[in-house]
C-alpha cells in the first residue's frame, strides 16, 4: 500500500472508532460515574453480562487503535530525531498492547471462573 | 531535512485562535487519556482478581489526589468527545466558514468545561 493510502487508512480506522469509542465509552462513564459497582462480585456480574463483555472485547481494540494512530501523529510530529522516535513508538506499542491483552485477559478469566 | 524557511517560536507570543486552542487542547487530552491506559488496565484488572483486590482498587480511586485526576482525565475525556464531534461534523464539510467555526470551537470549548464543572460538584 502507498505512503497516501496507509495515511487514508489511518483517517478512516480513526474516524470508524471514534464513534464506537464515542458510544460506548459514554455509556462507560455513566456507568461508573452513576451506578459504579459496590463490590467485587457486583463488578463481575456487571462484565459477564455477555452484551457488556463482548462489548468491552469490542471496545479495547477500537481503543487502542485509535490511540495508536493519535500518539503515533503526535510522536510524529514533536520527536524528530528517527532513532528517538523509533524507540518512543516501539515501547508505546508494547505498552498498548501489554494494556489490551492485560485487560481482555482479565474479561475472559472473570467470565470463566 | 533543512530548510531555509523563517521559524517564529516565541511560544508566549504565538497568539492561537479559538479553533487552535481547541484543537491543541483536543491532542493533549488525547495523550493525557493515552497515558492512563496502562493506569486504568491495572486497575480494572486488580479490580476483577478477587474482593482483596476491588478493596484496593476502590481505595487508590478513592485517595483525594486521584480524585483530581480523574477529575482531570473527565474534563479530558469530554473536551476530546466534544472536539471529535465537531470534527467529525466538519469532515462533512458542514461549519467550515471562519464565523461557524469559531462558535462551534467555543461550544466545544465550554460545554466540556461546564459538564466537568457540574459533573465533577455532584460526583466528588
Amino acid at each position: 500500500m502507498s505512503r497516501r493510502a496507509s495515511g487514508l487508512k489511518a483517517w478512516v480506522v480513526q474516524r470508524a472508532t471514534a464513534i464506537y469509542l464515542a458510544l460506548f465509552g459514554v455509556y462507560l462513564t455513566f456507568h461508573f460515574a452513576l451506578d459504579a459497582p459496590a463490590d467485587h462480585a457486583d463488578l463481575v456480574s456487571w462484565t459477564t453480562t455477555p452484551w457488556v463483555a463482548v462489548s468491552l472485547l469490542l471496545f479495547i481494540p477500537a481503543m487502542l487503535a485509535h490511540a495508536w494512530v493519535g500518539i503515533r501523529d503526535v510522536f510524529m510530529d514533536y520527536i524528530k530525531p528517527i532513532g528517538l522516535r523509533v524507540t518512543a513508538l516501539t515501547l508505546m506499542a508494547f505498552v498498548l498492547l501489554a494494556s489490551g491483552l492485560w485487560a481482555m485477559q482479565a474479561i475472559i478469566v472473570a467470565r470463566i471462573a | 531535512m533543512t530548510t531555509k524557511r523563517p521559524v517564529f517560536l516565541e511560544i508566549w507570543r504565538v497568539k492561537l485562535p479559538i479553533p487552535g486552542i481547541v484543537s491543541i487542547l483536543h491532542r493533549l487530552s488525547g495523550v493525557l487519556m493515552v497515558l492512563s491506559i496502562p493506569v486504568f488496565t491495572a486497575l480494572f484488572a486488580q479490580a476483577l482478581s478477587g474482593p482483596d483486590g476491588f478493596a484496593a482498587a476502590a481505595a487508590f480511586v478513592g485517595h483525594p489526589l486521584i480524585k483530581l485526576t480523574l477529575l482531570l482525565l473527565g474534563w479530558a475525556l469530554l473536551h476530546h468527545l466534544f472536539a471529535g464531534i465537531r470534527y467529525l461534523i466538519i469532515d462533512f464539510g458542514w461549519g467550515v466558514d471562519l464565523p461557524t467555526a469559531r462558535m462551534t470551537a467555543w461550544t466545544a470549548l465550554s460545554a466540556a468545561l461546564l459538564v466537568t464543572i457540574v459533573g465533577g460538584g455532584m460526583l466528588l
